[in-house]
Parts: C-alpha cells; sequence; structure tokens
C-alpha cells in the first residue's frame, strides 16, 4: 500500500539480484515449458488416489452410509474429522493472504499465491464431507433457504450445522475471489507473454483486459486491503462455527467454552503444517529456491512454533477446567481421552502438535527444508488425530455406560480419507501447472532491484539497465 | 474520436515517479501511468483522488448483514414461528453467524465486482492503451498529447527524464 514506506537497506525478499524481467522468466517457466516427469508421476499418482476415492464414495452413495463403521453411539466420526482437519487447513491460506498482509508481513508475497490456492481445495475437500454424509447428497440444496412447496418451510437458521453452510460457502466464495483478484495482474503477464493460440485468448479471456494501469493499480491496492480487512473476521468466523457445531452440544468434551479460540487457532497451526509441506517441496522441484528462501521458512517456522504453543495451552486448559469442575461426567471424559481404549490417539496428537514442534526452537531446524518437511509431516498427522481425539473419543463413552461402544473405520472411510487428498493434490498439481504460483506482481515490489535507491537512478541517466546494486546496500 | 498520446518508457520505478511528478509540476496532463506492479507513491505522485470504493464496501455490507438479520427475523416472526424447545421465537444472538457470513459476502463480492466494472476489468475487455512491455518490466508514463505544441512539449518532458523509449499511438478519446 502506498502508505508503507520501505527502507532501501532492508535485504530484499528475493535472493540473487533478480532484475524484474527475469522475475518473469522464472515465475512463468514452469507454465511455458512442458510439464517434468517429476510433475507428471506426482499427479498421476495424486490422480489415482482420487480416482479410488471418487469409486468408494460411489459405493458409499449407492449403498448407504451403512458400509461406514459407525453406530449408535458413534454416529461422527472419520467424515466429521476430516472436514474439520481440511477446514483448518484452509485457514493458514487466509492468514498468509490476509492477517500478514495487514501486518505489513512483506515476507508473504512469495507463497501468498500458493496459500491461497491451498484454502480453495482444501475447502472443496473439506465441502465434500457433509455431502457426503448427508448420504442422499442430491438433496444437499435443502440446507438452502428457498422458496418451496412446503410451506415455505425455511432452513433452522438458529441451529450451528446451518451456521456452517453459511461460513464455509462464504469462506470459498470470498477466498476465491480473493485469490482470483491476485491473479488478474500474473494472468496478463502471462497473457502477455504467451504465443498466439488458445492458451493466449483463455488467458485474454481471464486477464479482463488488464494493462497495468496504475489507475487499477490504485484501487485495486485497495481493494486488496478491504479484502483483507474483511477476510481477516471471517476466518476466524469460520472456525468458530465449525467449533459451535460441537460446543452447542451437551456432550462432555465437547460442551466447553474455551472452543472456538480453541479451534481457530488449532486451525492455522495445522494450515501452516500444510503450508511447510508443499513449499518445501515446491521450492524444490519448481526451482523457486531463490523466492521461498530459509528467511521465508524461519518465518512459517516460527509461526507454527507459536501456534503449537497455544494448541499446547488450549489441551492443558481443558484438562485443568476438567478436573477443576469437579463434575464426574467432565473429569470421566478427559480420563478416558488420555488413558481409555483410544488413549494412544491422545498420545499421538501430543507427541506431534506439542513435542516435535518444540525442534522449531532451534534456527538449523528452521531454515533446513528437509527437516521442516519432516515436521510437517508430523503436524499433518498430529491435528488429523486431535480432530479424531475430540470427536470421536468424546462421543463413544458418555453419560450411559450400557450405550458406550467401540468405533473403527472401514476401508471405505480410510478410502475416502486418502481420496481427499487426492482431490487436494490434483487440484494443487493443476494449479502449479497452468497459474504463476508466485504473486508476480507482488514479488516484484520486494525485490532489490525494484527498490534501487532513487539517487541511483537520477545520478546515472541511461543506466537504467546496469548491473545491480551494490552489496552493501542489502545489509540487513 | 481517437486523441494522440505519447509515452515513455523506464526502467526503474525511481526514474518514473521523478517524469510523473516533473509531468504533473509542469502542468501536463498525465493520462496514465503503466506499471508492473504497485509503485508506492504514485497516488501522490499523479495527484490521484482516494477511490471511493471502501464506502461501497461499507454500505454493501451493512446492506448485506441487514438484509439476512431482518430476513430471519422474518422468518421466526411471521413467516413460520418455530417452536424449538419452548425457547423464544426471536433469539437475536442465534441470528448473528448467518448475519456476519452475508454481512461480509455482499461486501466482498460487491467490493470486487465494483471495482471490475469501474476499472473496465470485463473478460474480453480490450484494453484502450495496451503496453506488453509494462506487464514484464517496463514503466510507462502516458501523457496526452491533443495538439503538436503538447506533444513537443510531453516529448521534452519525457526527454528530460531519461526515458528509455518514446512513442506516440493514437487511443480511443
Amino acid at each position: 500500500m502506498s502508505t508503507s514506506y520501505l527502507s532501501d537497506l532492508r535485504r530484499p525478499w528475493v535472493d540473487g539480484d533478480k532484475s524484474l524481467h527475469q522475475i518473469t522468466e522464472d515465475v512463468c517457466a514452469p507454465l511455458e515449458r512442458g510439464p517434468g516427469l517429476l510433475w507428471w508421476a506426482g499427479f498421476l499418482l495424486s490422480a489415482a488416489v482420487l480416482a479410488t476415492g471418487a469409486t468408494l464414495v460411489t459405493h458409499q452413495i449407492w449403498t448407504g452410509i451403512g458400509t461406514w463403521g459407525l453406530n449408535r453411539t458413534v454416529g461422527w466420526s472419520f467424515d466429521i474429522a476430516n472436514f474439520v482437519f481440511w477446514v483448518g487447513i484452509g485457514h493458514a491460506g487466509t492468514l498468509i493472504s490476509a492477517i500478514l498482509f495487514l501486518f505489513r508481513q512483506r515476507w508473504r508475497t512469495s507463497v501468498n499465491r500458493a496459500a491461497e490456492a491451498m484454502t480453495i481445495f482444501a475447502v472443496m475437500c473439506a465441502g465434500t464431507f457433509p455431502l457426503i454424509h448427508m448420504g442422499r447428497p442430491w438433496l444437499a440444496f435443502w440446507v438452502l433457504p428457498y422458496p418451496n412447496t412446503r410451506g415455505t418451510l425455511w432452513v433452522n437458521f438458529r441451529s450451528p450445522l446451518l451456521w456452517d453452510v453459511f461460513a464455509i460457502s462464504t469462506y470459498f466464495l470470498v477466498s476465491l475471489t480473493f485469490w482470483y483478484i491476485g491473479l488478474i495482474p500474473d494472468l496478463a503477464t502471462a497473457r502477455d507473454r504467451a504465443r498466439p493460440g488458445l492458451r493466449k485468448r483463455l488467458l485474454a479471456l481471464a486477464a479482463l483486459g488488464w494493462n497495468g494501469s496504475h489507475r487499477t493499480w490504485s484501487r485495486y491496492e485497495k481493494v486488496y486491503l478491504l479484502l483483507a480487512g474483511l477476510a481477516t473476521p471471517l476466518v476466524f468466523s469460520v472456525h468458530t462455527i465449525v467449533s459451535m457445531d460441537f460446543a452447542t452440544s451437551i456432550v462432555p468434551g465437547w460442551h466447553t467454552t474455551i472452543f472456538p479460540p480453541y479451534f481457530v487457532c488449532g486451525a492455522i497451526f495445522s494450515g501452516f503444517g500444510m503450508v511447510l509441506t508443499l513449499m518445501t517441496v515446491a521450492r524444490k522441484v519448481m526451482h523457486f529456491e531463490a523466492y521461498i528462501t530459509p528467511r521465508h521458512l524461519d518465518a512459517i517456522g516460527k509461526i507454527t512454533l507459536l501456534t503449537s504453543w497455544i494448541v499446547t495451552l488450549a489441551y492443558s486448559t481443558e484438562l485443568f477446567t476438567a478436573w477443576s469442575s469437579v463434575n464426574p461426567y467432565e473429569r470421566f471424559a478427559f480420563a478416558n481421552r488420555l488413558a481409555g481404549p483410544y488413549g494412544w490417539g491422545f498420545g499421538v496428537m501430543v507427541l506431534c502438535n506439542v513435542l516435535i514442534p518444540q525442534l522449531l526452537w532451534s534456527p538449523r531446524v528452521r531454515t533446513s527444508a528437509g527437516l521442516l518437511f519432516v515436521i510437517s509431516i508430523f503436524i499433518n498427522i498430529g491435528m488429523w488425530f486431535e480432530r479424531f481425539v475430540i470427536i470421536t473419543v468424546s462421543l463413544h463413552r458418555d453419560y450411559l455406560p450400557s450405550s458406550w461402544a467401540m468405533y473403527a473405520p472401514t476401508y471405505v472411510e480410510v478410502g475416502t480419507l486418502l481420496g481427499s487428498f487426492g482431490l487436494f493434490f490434483t487440484c494443487f498439481f493443476l494449479f502449479c501447472r497452468f497459474l504463476p504460483m508466485i504473486a508476480l506482481g507482488e514479488v516484484k515490489g520486494v525485490s532489490g532491484y525494484a527498490r534501487k535507491h532513487p539517487d541511483t537512478a537520477a545520478a546515472a541517466p541511461g543506466a537504467a539497465l546496469a548491473s545491480p546494486t551494490p552489496e552493501a546496500a542489502h545489509a540487513d | 474520436m481517437p486523441t494522440k498520446v505519447i509515452y515513455g518508457l523506464y526502467a526503474e520505478e525511481a526514474a518514473l515517479l521523478a517524469a510523473t511528478r516533473a509531468a504533473r509540476d509542469g502542468g501536463g496532463a498525465i493520462r496514465d501511468v503503466h506499471t508492473p506492479y504497485a509503485v508506492h507513491g504514485l497516488d501522490e505522485a499523479m495527484g490521484l483522488r482516494p477511490t471511493r470504493l471502501g464506502i461501497v464496501c461499507f454500505v454493501l455490507g451493512v446492506t448485506g448483514a441487514l438484509f439476512a438479520f431482518g430476513f430471519q427475523s422474518w422468518v421466526f416472526l411471521v413467516d413460520w414461528p418455530l417452536n424449538v424447545g419452548g425457547k423464544s421465537f426471536w433469539a437475536p444472538p442465534a441470528l448473528l453467524p448467518v448475519t456476519f457470513e452475508v454481512g461480509v459476502l455482499f461486501a466482498a463480492l460487491g467490493t470486487v465486482l465494483a471495482f471490475l466494472l469501474r476499472s473496465g476489468l470485463v473478460p474480453g475487455a480490450a484494453p484502450a492503451l495496451a503496453l506488453p512491455e509494462v506487464t514484464d518490466d517496463r514503466f510507462a508514463l502516458v501523457l496526452d498529447a491533443p495538439d503538436a505544441a503538447a506533444a513537443e512539449r510531453a516529448r521534452a518532458l519525457l526527454l528530460a527524464h531519461h526515458a528509455l523509449e518514446i512513442r506516440e499511438v493514437e487511443v480511443a478519446a
């Protein structure tokens, strides 16, 4: 934004003193050269997993959700855990694109495009689970308030499940819009480079006639700021509402007031886990090491460590509150969580979300892509288990011991979870191949070249294309 | 009616900013400035008025929220009062989540739509002045040159500020 001014003495966020043209070349290269062997391998594997998942979903819709391991006591498990898991993943994308933008964290420019794409694909994955859970997804439109011949019988606007419908669909649409607005200038760059043909025509259609006019840029920046301002409370509302699906019930382990902030932080933590997974791989495979530098990884690592501690605080608060409530049901729910038949799930959760992230205290770990990748996988697993622990373990033993039951997923449920990963990665691979993965219009603004000291340009007329800024100006 | 413009290409934002300021101080009509990224300080250099999209956003957000709250109230008070366990028919706190979401939805989508229409960004739009270099690495200062005298002044100014290239084109007025 025009209100912020960055010192020329700051180290630029792009390594290697790249010129603006070089940045365009680097970012557009994956779109213009044919996809490599690695891309095909990844894409085909993801597509195969997606196809398997789709087959299983078809099977369960055809046969009914009796194909799942649910029973009368545990009526919500894998599918709802997957739903909450995927919605949570999305939150890091919005945090990077909106909240870090408001806080003027300029390092976000290299990763925000991919993180926003991650949000959109994750919300798509999340949305499929409630649809499948309906059992008769062709009646899904019943969740919308539309005039009908039954009265009109409206939806119950006082139900958290309906709030979910509004929250998730608003979140999806706003994220998609935010992402597209950010893409327009870069689509124009790709359009202007493309050879005449179908690809150029499609890019021209999508770029909406963008020509880099500053009158438009000026409004664009305002719109970006407004969207960031709207997306910030939105992202908090989404997981708050998701947590209310549980918190407004009377199930011990669910019925707690800490849920909204606990869920929001857990969501951001899990999302950053996924950001790390994607970025550590993508920077290598797509050759973006100069753009997603160890300093970016370091910043992401710090946020991950912080959110890990907030999640840890939430776990401890929950346990302490259960103990101090002197409510036998509440105390039992947490004793059962720790040491019941699913106690190992709690153990996995603590190991992955509390203990392993402590490695991030070390700057050497935070700047090592390999170690971060390994840690991020643990976080992804741990955060999935957190949802499993909260949802299934609270349900399987509540007030009435005669209705206690155990739950185990069937191959259909496991396959559907894997299938959602297939959907996510298939979309992500297509995104890397067809759209600029790094926000050109933003990265150019934070590269060293763009911020040459005004004096240099004025003092040396005609030297505009000359060598990059002296090294001295790059010291932190 | 087509009109003539003269534009100079620059490779750096600092040079562009200096030229733009000089053009404004010299009283020349700046048609537009084209840049590969949002250059900070250009608003002031060009003397652009602040956009009113913030107002659009606020009004739409309030409209969306009022609409959602009003609609839910109408449903529960007038159209089909629903008795849920003897609770109050109209419970405002329970209506807030949907009110908030619809407010955000109206504000976000409406602002973006207003922005796109105001800036003439629609599918299939052909920009009045297409400068392919600009979406890559060039900065262009576009000055109005309706007559020979204005053209001469514009050319002199761009030259004085070391434009890499100076071109003259006709665009739709």
